[in-house]
């Protein structure tokens, strides 16, 4: 097995006051000063028409520059430069296979398991980029959870479900600890009213909401950083994404939320900042308010406005 | 809609019933027709092999030796059929009469004395086995209006047998020859013994070679290589290793175990590992099957947690992919356990009169046992080669059996 896993990250327990100090005592090695300088406002804006006001977003957490996303001879994502604050909730919106998914899925290396998938330019986390040779993929998925469209809970039982991943990491020293830790998170997730009778029944009796719902609480057992969340509510009726909209908003005060979404009122309602993706290209970016109300380019206002997607 | 197209409609429609009716009652007739063979296959072999599962015994009075070793137990099996039947004179007639018991009797009377040594000296009642032929006749094999040459028995020995009957000394048993000895020439002696041991232990080698080779090659391939030209001819010709003649495999086994390591022949420990070599492509295809079975979406899901690959193999993935991993081992096994072509190759079809005690001995295996019988001249080989088909089944049942049970004990309800 691999050892990584085993190690507590502590800095994560520490989480979220402590992270942005946790960011700057870690040494990480700038991958060049050439990156160094792709990585600046300028090039981003020069990539996409709507310039960013980065000093009114906050602490950059995550950043791209010039992604290029091949499957095998198809390009999926080109030149993506874009930039994740803190504590905020980025939307990433767009018709159909328009690449938000790839993007989304760049950031914690999940892409990595498909074999014909090649990535390019970087991504940093703080300031680390994470395709670099010392990054540990595992560690690496430890600290940006991912939340997927269809609810996946392992066949196990709730508890089990939760407690899966701070286990992998050592993160409880006890049961006691380990049991303190599933609780929080299904309270955090808003589920542990609905399942405190039944911690043992299995995860996948839940319903729909309520499975979506057990799959944010482990993704935030492991404590992590960033979480990514791939259209969670498009597997779900009404009323079950109503509650996971307002779980994500609570949740944006703890954690940076990535959200690709298919539908442009729930990026509306949730986001803070919003990136329209269009045939593998970023189109724009800003703040929600801005994009939705006077979206600079041509392309961005056609689906907003419903002439296309 | 017009008349016209609502015809036509009608038209169709009948047309469609009737070719489901046609192909309901044509399901209905394949199923009936594979179920009769099936019946007939079965009701063949228990008929000819009941009666092999018991046997004739004759209680003989023996006046046993003071002196275990140097008695001449022959001989006192011969003075006691004289003494019961004292009119019997002629030196042909004698040996008629000898030959109503099979010659294991002499053992028998040994071994009797051996477990008790307190009746030496004393005249007591031995039950021996009477002889193939008188078993025959009394369990109606062959019948008494049969010529001598085809019962092989003469009028004489009839009556004899018939007197002994009358006399209360002629007993029919459970035949534990036939589940506790080796291989005989005389078929009351001959068991299967041997052959389920030589069985046993192939199959111990086997399992224990084939499954984990073969569940780490399936996890391997079909989780972590990546798909290049290499994994992919491996693939081909791991399927085409699956329909390679069994044979093959015993010629293999034969050229590199017993030529080139110089393992033992006729051992259930090259048996054994030949069969694994057979039984490996059947768990590699199955394994793989089964675990691309299991939805993607849980190896993300255990990924994105930042489980590690092998975790999120072992942890998730192979739990789910078990049952069907295990059926498909025992289908294995059990294809394994009713070969008989690659252990003809590797020697063990040899005629073994003990039973092994350990993996290295000369053993037989029961399919073979019954490619041996299949081909013996005594009549009463015959029952006793439908008697080994019959436990041969049994097995293959009881596996498949467990593998109904393993696979519902570990089915996950989504």
């Amino acid at each position: 097995m691999d050892c990584m896993t085993m190690t507590p990250t502590k800095p994560l327990s520490e989480l979220p006051l402590a992270a942005l100090q946790f960011a700057q005592q870690k040494p990480f090695v700038l991958q060049s000063t050439e990156r160094e300088a792709d990585m600046t406002t300028d090039s981003v804006s020069s990539r996409s028409p709507a310039p960013v006001e980065v000093t009114s977003v906050g602490r950059i957490r995550m950043q791209t520059s010039d992604l290029n996303v091949h499957y095998g001879d198809t390009q999926a994502l080109h030149d993506i430069s874009l930039e994740i604050p803190e504590n905020q909730v980025t939307a990433l919106i767009g018709p159909s296979g328009c690449g938000k998914s790839t993007y989304l899925r760049c950031l914690n290396r999940m892409n990595d398991v498909i074999d014909s998938c090649r990535v390019e330019g970087s991504v940093k986390l703080d300031d680390a980029d994470i395709y670099g040779p010392e990054v540990d993929v595992v560690e690496l998925r430890a600290r940006i959870g991912m939340v997927f469209q269809k609810p996946n809970p392992f066949p196990k039982s709730i508890y089990d479900n939760v407690a899966y991943g701070p286990r992998i990491h050592g993160l409880a020293d006890s049961r006691e600890e380990l049991d303190s830790i599933v609780m929080e998170s299904l309270e955090q997730a808003r589920l542990f009213d609905e399942v405190k009778d039944r911690l043992q029944a299995p995860g996948t009796s839940l319903s729909g909401g309520q499975q979506q719902r057990l799959c944010i609480a482990r993704a935030i057992a492991v404590k992590p950083e960033i979480i990514l969340m791939d259209e969670p509510c498009s597997a779900l009726d009404p009323i079950a994404t109503s509650g996971i909209e307002a779980l994500i908003d609570d949740l944006k005060d703890a954690y940076t939320i990535v959200m690709v979404t298919h539908s442009m009122q729930q990026a509306a309602r949730v986001s803070q900042r919003t990136a329209y993706f269009h045939m593998g290209q970023l189109v724009e970016t800003g703040s929600t308010d801005k994009v939705f109300s006077d979206p600079r380019d041509p392309r961005t206002r056609d689906y907003i406005s419903g002439r296309i997607g | 809609m017009t008349d016209r197209l609502s015809t036509k409609l009608a038209a169709r429609l009948r047309k469609r019933h009737r070719g489901e009716k046609l192909f309901r009652l044509g399901g209905l007739g394949a199923i009936l027709l594979a179920v009769s063979f099936l019946a007939t296959l079965l009701v063949s072999i228990g008929v000819s092999g009941y009666t092999a599962f018991q046997q004739t015994t004759i209680l003989l009075q023996i006046n046993l030796p003071v002196d275990p070793v140097n008695a001449g137990y022959p001989g006192l099996v011969k003075k006691s059929l004289r003494e019961a039947f004292p009119s019997v004179s002629s030196r042909r007639n004698k040996k008629e009469l000898y030959r109503l018991v099979s010659s294991g009797a002499a053992w028998e009377i040994r071994n009797y004395l051996t477990d008790h040594p307190d009746q030496a000296g004393k005249t007591v009642t031995v039950t021996v086995t009477a002889s193939d032929d008188v078993d025959m006749l009394i369990n109606g094999k062959v019948s008494r209006l049969d010529p001598p040459q085809v019962r092989r028995l003469s009028d004489q020995q009839v009556a004899w047998i018939d007197q002994i009957r009358a006399s209360g000394n002629l007993k029919i048993g459970f035949n534990t020859n036939f589940f506790f000895n080796g291989d005989s020439r005389e078929p009351e002696l001959a068991g299967i013994a041997a052959a389920m041991a030589g069985s046993f232990f192939s199959l111990i080698i086997c399992l224990g070679l084939a499954f984990p080779l073969g569940i780490m090659a399936a996890i391997y391939l079909e989780e972590f290589a990546s798909k290049t030209r290499l994994t992919s001819l491996i693939e081909v010709n791991i399927n085409n290793l699956a329909a390679v003649p069994s044979i093959v495999f015993g010629l293999l086994g034969l050229a590199i175990f017993l030529n080139f390591f110089e393992l033992p022949r006729s051992a259930p420990l090259v048996g054994g590992m030949v069969l694994a070599l057979m039984t490996l492509p059947t768990i590699i295809i199955t394994g793989r099957a089964s675990l691309k079975a299991v939805p993607p979406s849980i190896r993300e899901a255990a990924l994105a947690i930042g489980a590690s690959k092998v975790q999120s193999v072992f942890h998730h993935v192979l739990p789910l992919a078990l049952p069907g991993v295990l059926t498909g081992t025992i289908i294995g096994m059990a294809r394994a356990v009713g070969e008989t072509a690659p252990l003809l190759m590797i020697g063990m079809v040899a005629f073994i009169v003990d039973v092994p005690k350990s993996i290295l001995e000369p053993a037989t295996a029961l399919p073979v046992q019954v490619f041996l019988w299949a081909d013996a001249p005594e009549r009463a080989f015959e029952e006793r080669t439908a008697a080994t088909i019959i436990v041969l089944l049994v097995f293959l049942m009881a596996m498949n059996l467990i593998a109904v049970i393993l696979r519902r004990k570990f089915e996950v309800r989504w």
